[in-house]
């Protein structure tokens, strides 16, 4: 296994993005691949599969354009998440047009499906069965079982082209730490895509630096690694939603607290 | 006649937390219940997880707390971690919720019905077209031992949402054992709704007369006390 190849341009990481290629991309608030997916939008890939929690809103500042942006500007093929639509019916989602229209197509899954889905592909299991979503409209037409007096309804896992990962920290052999909830998709996506791209909040460290005990991801899943560059996103202010960037790097945690 | 003052988004969240039990494992939803966190007492030793993997987080970061990495499941509310806590990945954090251990869950909803039904994911019954928004809610109703809902007791248009079948597609077939809204305090059980609580100035008739479905009223009706 050769170590990952490590970057310092986000457009050179993800040059070669094919048109009609899937994608995963992690986040839950934080833990989003923010800087990857701005340089995605600015490559100009079209046809793209996106796996991801939710479809999400367009992005006003072109740092911050990501799948929502994707989806209105007609790049994205099919949309794979837990959110779909708002739940507020004052306030539409970006894609329910689209999707309504049929301009895009749309697979709604509970999140927990979703993730196991995920987690399913990067483990190898094709398919598996679960509880949730047994009796709802989600359910229907697919293979239901019951196990121990309990009906299941069975769930395909999934597997993409590319995974755009959030990393706190890296090593030169790929091995990754995430930090609090920015963890959340991140190390199921990571291993559940053929070619795995990180973006890195911490300078990557020499191989043999990070404790292995406390690894998230083994570099073994990872293809390329590139650190947040100065000037790079690293969080969205959540009361103004503008970008918080990069300065130097970035460490939030005093000391002794990790 | 005392006057009528129908419960804010906090009281109902208070009520809420009140109906816990101490040493529950909870998860709290979108909405009205990500404001549980903040009306537990540490004696209750009530442990909260949250769909993103965090698991003891405790109430809602304050100004200057705030850590850009630490939300409940709103994604964007910030919370503190309690001593004890820990982190998982969304995956991890499903198979908890999947074995059962999430002893209750609390959710925002649209409607509710005796059998212990509820529809939170679809704002209109239009056909199925892969539209909606579900995020954990129908794994978490599914497989948590108990579902309380807070909502208001009416839609905007001053109709019913507790109701006797839900019009719209449901999150879970059943599961619900408490209601809390801004007007009534409703136990589900036995496919009935029981009224147990009511807002100051609120009588057991005028909190039917906007309910869908009859209410059996406690005899240990009585007053919210938050």
């Amino acid at each position: 296994m050769p170590r990952p190849r490590i970057f310092t341009s986000m457009d050179e990481a993800i040059a070669d993005f094919p048109d009609n290629s899937s994608l995963m991309i992690p986040g839950f608030g934080p833990g989003q691949p923010i800087n990857l997916m701005a340089a995605l939008w600015r490559q100009g890939a079209t046809g793209i599969t996106s796996i991801s929690n939710g479809v999400g809103f367009a992005a006003g500042a072109e740092e911050l354009r990501g799948l929502g942006d994707l989806v209105m500007a007609g790049r994205v093929k099919k949309v794979i998440a837990a959110f779909t639509a708002s739940t507020r019916p004052s306030r539409a989602g970006t894609a329910e047009e689209l999707i309504r229209s049929g301009a895009v197509q749309a697979e709604l899954a509970p999140q927990g499906t979703l993730a196991e889905r995920i987690r399913a592909g990067g483990a190898g299991i094709p398919a598996f069965f679960t509880p949730a979503g047994v009796g709802t409209e989600t359910a229907i037409g697919k293979e239901h079982r019951d196990f121990d007096g309990r009906t299941h309804v069975m769930e395909h896992a999934l597997f993409a082209d590319f995974a755009f990962i959030r990393a706190w920290k890296a090593d030169t052999a790929g091995n990754l730490i995430y930090r609090r909830a920015a963890r959340n998709f991140n190390p199921i996506m990571a291993m559940a895509a053929r070619t795995t791209i990180v973006e890195v909040e911490q300078p990557i460290v020499e191989a043999g630096t990070l404790d292995p005990d406390q690894i998230h991801t083994p570099g073994i899943y990872v293809h390329r690694l590139i650190q947040i560059p100065e000037g790079g996103v690293l969080h969205v202010d959540r009361a103004t939603a503008r970008a918080i960037l990069q300065v130097r790097y970035h460490d939030p945690v005093p000391e002794g607290q990790e | 006649m005392t006057e009528k003052q129908p419960l804010n988004r906090d009281q109902m969240a208070a009520v809420l937390a009140q109906r816990l039990a101490d040493g529950s494992i909870v998860n709290l939803g979108i909405g009205i219940p990500t404001g549980v966190s903040n009306f537990l007492r540490p004696e209750q030793e009530i442990v909260l997880t949250s769909e993103n993997g965090v698991i003891g987080y405790g109430r809602l970061a304050g100004a200057g707390e705030e850590d850009p990495d630490v939300v409940n499941a709103s994604a964007t509310q910030s919370v503190t971690l309690n001593p004890g806590a820990a982190i998982v990945h969304h995956a991890d954090s499903f198979a908890l919720i999947r074995r059962g251990l999430v002893d209750v869950t609390c959710l925002g909803a649209y409607e509710v019905a005796p059998d212990g039904s509820f529809a939170n994911w679809k704002t209109t019954n239009e056909e199925w077209n892969n539209l909606g928004g579900i995020g954990g809610a129908m794994d978490l109703a599914s497989c948590s031992k108990q579902i309380f809902l807070a909502l208001e007791h009416t839609t905007r248009d001053g109709e019913p949402r507790l109701v006797k079948k839900c019009a719209l597609p449901v999150t879970a077939p059943a599961g619900v054992t408490l209601v809390v809204t801004n007007i009534a305090v409703v136990v589900v059980r036995d496919g009935k709704f029981i009224l147990e609580e009511h807002a100051p100035g609120y009588s057991a008739e005028e909190i039917q007369a906007v309910t869908g479905a009859p209410l059996e009223i406690s005899p240990n009706f009585r007053q919210v006390s938050v």
